[in-house]
């Protein structure tokens, strides 16, 4: 069965600036064999396979992740691969992220919103894919393209849309903004403004999670850890170095490239001397996926294995998801250099509308159950706003609050009491 | 914030378990410990004409080379015939430090450590020492050479539960964790409105040592001052350091704890029980009436080798070690200036930028009236501290120069 995703030939890429490497997107997950040495499709990643890598790694030899992984057979009778309810909660976490970013940008444009608003449209697939498969004690670290990420989470849509109006009921009180998404309660660890920076924090959660069952002794502990950035963050220092060191200890913890092939105006192709990412797993120990991150199903299943991997114990996976964001940058990037071929090109493989079309090919949902959810959620972003428009600002005397969590920190005033006693702290006019 | 520890140092212990309402500074660190008035064997090579510093472990040719310099300037009592019979037990700063992060280690298993060289080789200045034979490999971490990413593995793991102690293994090389330390544990408890907290320690020898070059002799305080959201102290004793360990792990804020490369061989007499120095407390190291000396780290002991002086000059300095670098504490300085009304900062920052040109801000801001003389502030110069060992000399602070400024001061 050829599901809906494929296409009978896949077209290569040329971009407009003269290079020579081309993409091609292979047939889906299940069905594909392995093309040549380039394995651009989305491999079935199998353990033996794996341990069978790190013991050439260690005699010397250099062994391609096309080695490593195995396809699985082809079957005669079709099977789908996920069911009806998982195919609905799929499909409604990605309109979600889709209708909440659509009115992220109205509010813009309206002045509800300020500062920078890197907006996720396109790029669903890739966290409902893996989102979706986590548990709540796991924990997501993301970058500034982040409201998508805080809502599969499990953030509610009021909680982030208040937080971008700038209020205080705002899922970081309002102090936080569009680029610093924090929620303890659903684990999500930010949210942060500079590249790269947001891996550390993530690996450090992993290492939580593996100190947790080491030497707190917490055995059933297997909190693993999804780390999302961009390709501009695969050429940072912290990407190599966090590589290195989650392989070393083998900490529970997804790398996922999301890779959109720009980073505002910088193309992929002329920022990287080798733009494979997913080959740059290896290098450090670790299997490098490629896979088409437009395919929320094929997301899905790499995600499985790499979760999985990781939730056993066995190390982290370097997971590239070739993506595409239907916007600019963010809503102050006029997105002039990308080519309109390239943007028609990924628009008619919009992950919502191919899960749509897959739901309702194999009779998983029907047009009217679908336009439901499309309904429900309008509905939820709806209340969001009226939420956030309704929320109070934050008050002058929640300038001082959380800079310190014990606030004696603010130290000793003149009159040898503690600063954060002072009256005029609690109504944030104090100067510190 | 609960502590949980008990004994002598009572009115220290009162001070930090009590709510924050019914807090005394005044309890604060003139403290019990000082049962004895004298320093007894703090020992420190303070001028490049006694030699380099000793870094074995013999205790005679240690005690050979020993300037004494002492807290107070009374008589010295430092006869080691004497301290078998003294309470407590005398170690050098290097171990007090290993002694508060073992004992913080053993209270709370979520305490660990991280950096370059802490596990199997036992940290560059052996701080770290045997703890990774005793708490193992994952509590004691022997990390790559990756600043930036394992200080930010480190503010990752606080953000979930633990309760690391990130050493660089040179303050310098910090640097490298700027972003980390700035952007993420500074502000990250605040962008996310108060849900995570990062109750990290980062740690580390800075400061000019002896000749080892420009990049290895830094000051980074003055670089990490502006950081909303963390604190900052420095230790100067065996005692405070080990205290300040104890405090900086146990706070739920981030701390950086300054050490100083040449300090790691002081001696000293602490007490056995258990004890913390409350973190945002300056020390009263030598009462006075004539002029306030402030300053923290190694410069206080090129300061009491100036009291020396300054006393058989007839002068009364007051010298209080600030120990915390940021915040201030303005009030044990404050009722300093009120009593003196004429300051000397005595650091070893650059004169840009430094620790001694915001405390020289923050005195004229809230002592103003109080100042019968400018402040005078002296740093070291501007300058890459140059390999050559008197170049070196001349970058830093040297005693001499301390007694000029107070004799300056006081005319």
């Amino acid at each position: 069965m050829s599901t809906a995703f494929s296409a009978a030939n896949f077209s290569t890429q040329s971009f407009p600036l003269n290079h020579t490497s081309t993409t091609t997107h292979d047939s889906p997950l299940v069905f594909a064999k392995p093309t040549s040495q380039f394995l651009r499709s989305t491999p079935k990643l199998r353990l033996s396979s794996f341990s069978k890598l790190n013991l050439s790694r260690r005699s010397g030899t250099v062994v391609a992740v096309s080695d490593v992984v195995k396809q699985k057979k082809s079957k005669s009778t079709p099977t789908l691969l996920i069911t009806k309810e998982e195919g609905l909660e799929l499909y409604e976490d990605m309109v979600l992220g889709r209708a909440f970013e659509d009115m992220c940008a109205q509010m813009y444009y309206r002045g509800k919103m300020f500062g920078f608003v890197h907006l996720y449209n396109g790029q669903e697939a890739v966290s409902t894919g893996f989102i979706k498969l986590l548990k709540q004690q796991d924990s997501v670290v993301s970058t500034y393209r982040d409201h998508v990420h805080a809502l599969s989470k499990g953030v509610p849509a009021r909680a982030v849309m208040s937080e971008l109006f700038g209020k205080t009921t705002g899922c970081c009180r309002g102090q936080g903004g569009s680029m610093h998404m924090f929620s303890r309660e659903h684990n999500l660890l930010g949210g942060f403004a500079f590249i790269g920076e947001g891996i550390p924090i993530a690996t450090g959660a992993a290492f939580t999670s593996k100190y947790k069952r080491e030497v707190l002794k917490e055995a059933d502990c297997d909190h693993v850890t999804l780390a999302f950035f961009g390709d501009g963050t695969c050429n940072n220092g912290q990407f190599f170095e966090c590589l290195n060191m989650a392989s070393l200890w083998k900490l529970p913890i997804v790398f996922v490239v999301e890779n959109n092939l720009w980073a505002i105006g910088m193309s992929h192709l002329r920022a990287t001397s080798d733009p494979q990412i997913y080959k740059k797993g290896p290098a450090f120990g670790m299997p490098g996926i490629h896979v088409d991150g437009m395919d929320v199903l094929k997301v899905r299943e790499v995600a499985k294995e790499a979760i999985g991997r990781a939730r056993r114990g066995e190390g982290p996976t370097l997971v590239e998801c070739e993506t595409y964001r239907f916007r600019g940058h963010s809503l102050a990037d006029p997105d002039e250099l990308r080519d309109p071929a390239e943007k028609a090109h990924y628009a008619a493989r919009d992950p919502i509308t191919a899960l749509k079309k897959y739901l309702t090919e194999n009779n998983l949902a029907s047009e009217s159950e679908l336009k439901a959810i499309d309904k429900k959620i309008d509905e939820v972003v709806e209340d969001a706003v009226e939420f956030a428009d309704e929320s109070p600002v934050p008050p002058r005397s929640q300038l001082l609050e959380n800079v310190f969590a014990d606030p004696k920190g603010f130290g000793i005033g003149s009159d040898g009491r503690y600063r954060c006693e002072d009256p005029k702290f609690t109504q944030g006019t104090a100067h510190v | 914030m609960a502590t949980g520890f008990h004994g002598v140092g009572a009115a220290v212990a009162a001070l930090s378990s009590s709510p924050s309402n019914s807090f005394d500074s005044k309890k604060l660190l003139c403290s019990p410990r000082r049962s004895f008035p004298v320093r007894k064997g703090a020992s420190f090579v303070a001028d490049r004409s006694d030699g380099s510093v000793n870094l074995d472990l013999n205790p005679k040719a240690r005690r050979a080379q020993q300037l004494i310099v002492n807290a107070v300037a009374n008589k010295a009592d430092s006869s080691p015939a004497s301290s078998s019979s003294k309470p407590g037990h005398e170690l050098l700063l290097f171990e007090a430090l290993r002694e508060g992060l073992e004992e913080e280690m053993d209270r709370d298993p979520r305490v660990c450590v991280m950096g370059e060289d802490v596990g199997h080789y036992g940290g560059s200045y052996k701080v770290t020492r045997g703890l990774a034979e005793k708490f193992g490999d994952l509590r004691v971490l022997d990390t790559p050479i990756a600043e930036n990413s394992f200080t930010g593995m480190g503010i990752g793991a606080a953000m979930t539960g633990l309760r690391p102690v990130v050493e660089g293994m040179n303050m310098g090389f910090l640097l490298l964790a700027f972003n980390q330390i700035s952007n993420n544990c500074g502000m990250l408890h605040y962008t996310s409105g108060g849900q995570f907290t990062i109750p990290i320690v980062i740690r580390g020898p800075g400061g000019v040592g002896r000749q080892l070059g420009a990049e290895h002799s830094q000051r980074l305080e003055s670089y990490f001052q502006s950081i909303p959201g963390i604190q900052m102290v420095a230790c100067s004793t065996p005692y405070n350091a080990k205290g300040l360990m104890k405090a900086a792990i146990r706070s739920e804020n981030p701390v950086i704890l300054f050490e100083h490369v040449l300090l790691y061989n002081l001696k000293e007499r602490i007490p056995d029980e258990d004890y913390i120095c409350n973190l945002e407390e300056a020390e009263m190291v030598r009462p006075g009436e004539h002029v306030t000396i402030l300053t923290y780290s190694r410069m206080r002991y090129h300061v009491m080798q100036a009291a020396k002086t300054l006393v058989n000059k007839g002068y009364d300095p007051e010298v209080i070690d600030i120990r915390s670098l940021k915040p201030f504490d303005l009030h044990t300085i404050g009722n300093s200036v009120k009593k003196t009304h004429r300051v000397l900062i005595v650091e070893e920052c650059m004169r840009t930028g430094g620790i001694g040109a915001s405390l020289t801000a923050a005195i004229t801001e809230n002592f103003h009236d109080y100042l019968d003389t400018p402040i005078m502030c002296l740093s070291s110069q501007d300058v890459p501290t140059p390999y050559a060992g008197t170049l070196e000399e001349w970058t830093v602070v040297q005693p001499a120069q301390i007694v000029t400024a107070v004799e300056q001061l006081c005319k």
